[in-house]
């Protein structure tokens, strides 16, 4: 089995409301300096190795993002 | 009589109020079940609000793979009127039926009232009832209903006439150029976030500004 991972973000110009009221709630729990804070998705799959990365990608493209307003990676590991 | 279908997704709220809507406004509703690839020969499909998949992923992202939107695709591709109320808008749009996206309210509160909208487009199956410019009154209910495009998609959509309803009196969810609801190119395919099957009567909504989503469609459709 091989493990890829596949993180999903929202476009940079797309607005963030959550990860807005994550940053929101930083200073009153005496975090500081923290001037941006992008909330996203972490998927984790377990696949039968040899992995077909263009699959992958074609996964995340379909059904894991949305690419109107998200962008993707998808990384291969152990 | 005209034979209009309501899909019910695991999740769907919606769904036997858009079956009474049907049938107040003189049609008879056809209940549609989201793992049946048959649509039973209905003129029309509602795709009614709700959670459907618990909103699992994103909200739409895996009814859209349901085996009756597969049918419902191919039919409103050749035509078949379709309409997405909230959680069905965002179907559309998963389905890429319709542009653009559904994400989280701009102040991240679930918006519950009565929602003034302006009707800019009276041509489509689902709005020609409706007089030009028409202010209509129905409930909006949603969390995650701030319409997002990409700017040249919305020069688009604008200039095409494909923005059906605008929010008028305020913008509930933050959507851009405050965008209720939109239609296809050809004019089949219509979503919105607000609930016109919620007002249908004088008891249960705020107004009956809604039946004439359902008797425009009877007419396109009687008359086609």
């Amino acid at each position: 089995m091989t493990r890829v991972i596949v993180d999903v973000m929202l476009k940079p110009e797309i607005l963030d409301p959550q990860g807005n009221a994550i940053l929101g709630a930083l200073p009153r729990l005496g975090f500081e300096g923290i001037s941006v804070v992008r909330q996203g998705k972490h998927f984790e799959l377990e696949v039968d190795a040899p992995v077909d990365e263009a699959a992958m990608r074609q996964l995340a493209d379909t059904l894991l993002a949305n690419t109107v307003i998200e962008y993707f990676t998808v990384r291969v590991v152990e | 009589m005209t034979r209009i279908g309501v899909v019910t997704f695991p999740g769907s709220l919606d769904d036997r109020d858009a079956q009474r809507a049907v049938r107040l406004a003189g049609g008879e509703p056809v209940a549609l079940w989201h793992g049946d690839w048959d649509l039973y020969g209905v003129d029309a499909v509602v795709l009614p609000g709700g959670f459907s998949y618990g909103d699992y992923l994103r909200c739409g992202a895996i009814a859209r793979f349901a085996p009756v939107m597969q049918t419902v695709i191919e039919a409103a591709t050749h035509g078949l009127p379709v309409l997405g109320i909230c959680n069905g808008f965002q179907i559309l749009c998963e389905s890429h039926l319709l542009p653009g996206t559904l994400t989280r309210n701009a102040h991240l509160l679930f918006r519950n009232r009565d929602q003034r909208l302006t009707v800019e487009n009276v041509e489509t199956a689902w709005t020609s009832a409706y007089r030009p410019g028409q202010q209509i009154v129905v409930p909006v209910k949603n969390g995650e209903g701030c319409y997002v495009a990409a700017p040249d998609v919305l020069d688009r959509l604008e200039g095409e006439g494909r923005v059906v309803f605008r929010y008028a009196d305020g913008n509930p969810n933050g959507s851009a150029r405050d965008i209720a609801g939109i239609t296809n190119e050809r004019g089949n395919v219509v979503g919105l976030m607000p609930h016109p099957e919620h007002a249908v009567e004088n008891l249960t909504g705020p107004t009956t500004d809604g039946l004439a989503f359902f008797t425009s469609v009877l007419g396109a459709l009687t008359s086609a």
